[in-house]
């Protein structure tokens, strides 16, 4: 078979949620129309937000106060995406050692650091021969107030 | 072209992927009340343990290799089966879902050219976003698919995706492929064509079309067709409502009394009705069985069965109620300790078009709007919080001793990760 030379990228469309257009809300009763029947009712889908990428968006509960001052509690919730890669500067949950850790990646010079955000805390120095992965790197903090 | 992404080991790598410290460890996943081994991860399966295997035969090798067990734990896989399909979807133009570990693929539209680096890109994409391993095969016909997904998993150079599609390779393969491997073929045609002296599927395909069709009929000869690079069975992308629902469980310990069984089965019938009505169908027979424990022959072993029929065809939970009671009144014997119940539904039909009763006493259109409000409620308030009374009385406990946590299905039981 000759190859083609036209590329096609091919997308499947997202149609998971639906947005209901209602048609003629306050009916065909002669009168004045109503004025929202111009705004069909939309809403905001926090999921839209916070999970742009359902099939690789995971939650994560935080365990520890090593990132308090990134903002990021005992006890809060992370919303994780394993399809972005990490970048000096990402937060990230990494597996380090046989453990999970959450810290901020620093790549300077060639050298992986694992950063935290708390003085009470020192960064880890990660070498070549450890065993070591980015699992996801954090997008969204859900924080339970009261 | 037709694709298989088939995911490796899939109910092992789906507990990895929270547990990354079991990469390189033998890992076995356990059916339902631990009974037997229903995955393996590969170093498992060189410890020649089996599938199907009864964990209680390979505790000491278990102990001895320190190989990490765990009970089935479906609401993770099927989340984690969801994400991989999703994606999958995402980089293909269709993909059919054919079990909860494989997918068919369509490359339709796509240059040939491109497809060996695309097979490599939608593997490390998967890989990548779900943490899921997975070997995908790309043929000319959904049976040759099949057959290049399998090599990627004997073939660590292939780097999980196998494009198979020049005449002379894919004859060298077939050369080597065991007849019995093939997708299609059957125990019982495997047994009949080892006899004929066909080992591989080279020299099934060297047979004539018409000595395929006197064996096996029309389905044979379409993996026959399939094998020569012929396409025969299509793409679908909807999946085919099942023609048998059923639902069945080993209970931890042995049931002896008519309560206990009933509220175990009732529960069943609902699970079976709740996916009836998901599917749009009704059914017109339901068969109740129970077993005594095949492992204990120091005990009385009984197996009895039954099938009722309702008056007209029916997906109503309290219909089918009625009837598993009626049919375990039927088969119960007291005195046995039963090992495990099943409710089976069959004579499937679609909702729409079905027979109806002149004189049928019960309301069904009031019927199923109760059914609609229960499925609905069940739906908004998640799982099955509204039930019969009868499934309420105690139903015997199943064994799920090293249950993983549900990471991607409760708020409850997320990964913890340390800050």
């Amino acid at each position: 078979m000759a190859e083609s030379p036209i590329r096609l990228e091919l997308f499947a469309a997202d149609t998971r949620t639906a947005t209901e257009v209602p048609m003629a809300a306050s009916g065909v009763a002669a009168g004045f129309p109503s004025p929202a029947d111009d705004h069909p009712a939309m809403s905001l889908d926090l999921n839209r937000l916070v999970v742009r990428n359902p099939s690789s968006t995971f939650f994560v509960r935080v365990a520890g106060d090593s990132m308090r001052d990134a903002g990021i509690d005992d006890g809060d919730l992370l919303a994780v995406d394993k399809s972005l890669e990490a970048h000096d500067g990402s937060i990230a949950v990494c597996f380090l050692d046989g453990e999970f850790t959450l810290k901020r990646v620093r790549i300077e010079g060639g050298k992986l650091q694992l950063a935290p955000a708390n003085d009470r805390y020192r960064p880890i120095e990660v070498h070549p021969e450890e065993d070591f992965a980015v699992w996801g790197v954090v997008t969204y903090v859900i924080k339970k107030l009261g | 072209m037709y694709g298989l992404c088939d995911c490796n080991n899939f109910f092992v790598s789906c507990e990895r992927v929270f547990r990354p410290e079991l990469e390189g460890r033998p890992v076995v996943v356990l059916s339902n009340n631990d009974g037997c081994v229903i995955a393996r991860s590969n170093e498992a399966k060189a410890l020649g343990i089996r599938m199907g295997h009864p964990y209680f035969q390979l505790r000491e090798l278990i102990e001895r290799h320190d190989v990490a067990v765990f009970s089935g734990n479906m609401a993770l896989y099927g989340d984690m089966s969801r994400r991989v399909i999703g994606r999958l979807r995402q980089l293909v133009p269709a993909a059919e879902v054919y079990s909860i570990d494989e997918a068919f693929l369509d490359f339709g539209g796509i240059a040939a050219g491109r497809l060996g680096e695309l097979g490599h890109r939608i593997g490390r994409t998967i890989r990548r976003d779900t943490g899921i391993p997975v070997s995908i095969g790309i043929a000319p016909t959904k049976t040759l698919a099949k057959i290049a997904s399998h090599l990627c998993k004997h073939y660590p150079k292939l780097r999980g995706a196998c494009f198979m599609h020049r005449p002379e390779d894919i004859e060298k393969v077939l050369g080597r492929y065991a007849i019995g491997e093939v997708w299609g073929i059957g125990r019982r045609h495997r047994a009949m064509l080892q006899a004929a002296g066909v080992a591989t599927a080279r020299d099934f395909i060297a047979h004539s079309e018409t000595w395929v069709r006197q064996r096996m009929g029309i389905t044979g000869v379409r993996t026959w067709r399939e094998l020569q690079g012929e396409a025969c069975i299509d793409f679908e992308t909807a999946p085919a409502a099942r023609q048998q629902i059923s639902y069945s469980r080993s209970f931890a310990r042995e049931v002896e009394t008519f309560d206990t069984l009933h509220a175990s089965m009732v529960a069943f019938a609902a699970s079976c009705a709740e996916k009836l009505r998901r599917q749009r169908s009704l059914c017109g027979s339901v068969t109740v069985y129970i077993l005594t424990n095949r492992h204990r022959d120091d005990l009385p072993q009984y197996y009895e069965s039954a099938t009722l029929h309702p008056p007209v065809a029916t997906d109503d939970t309290l219909e089918l109620t009625l009837r598993v009671r009626e049919g375990l009144e039927r088969i119960f014997r007291p005195g046995y300790g039963y090992k495990k119940a099943g409710v089976l539904l069959s004579d499937i039909v679609p909702r729409e078009g079905a027979q109806t009763d002149l004189f049928d006493p019960v309301d069904r259109a009031r019927r199923s709007r109760l059914m609609e409000a229960l499925d609905a409620a069940n739906g908004r308030l998640g799982g099955r919080k509204i039930v019969v009374a009868a499934q309420t009385l105690s139903p015997a406990p199943t064994n799920r001793a090293h249950l993983s946590p549900a990471y991607t299905t409760d708020w409850d039981q997320l990964l913890v990760v340390k800050a």
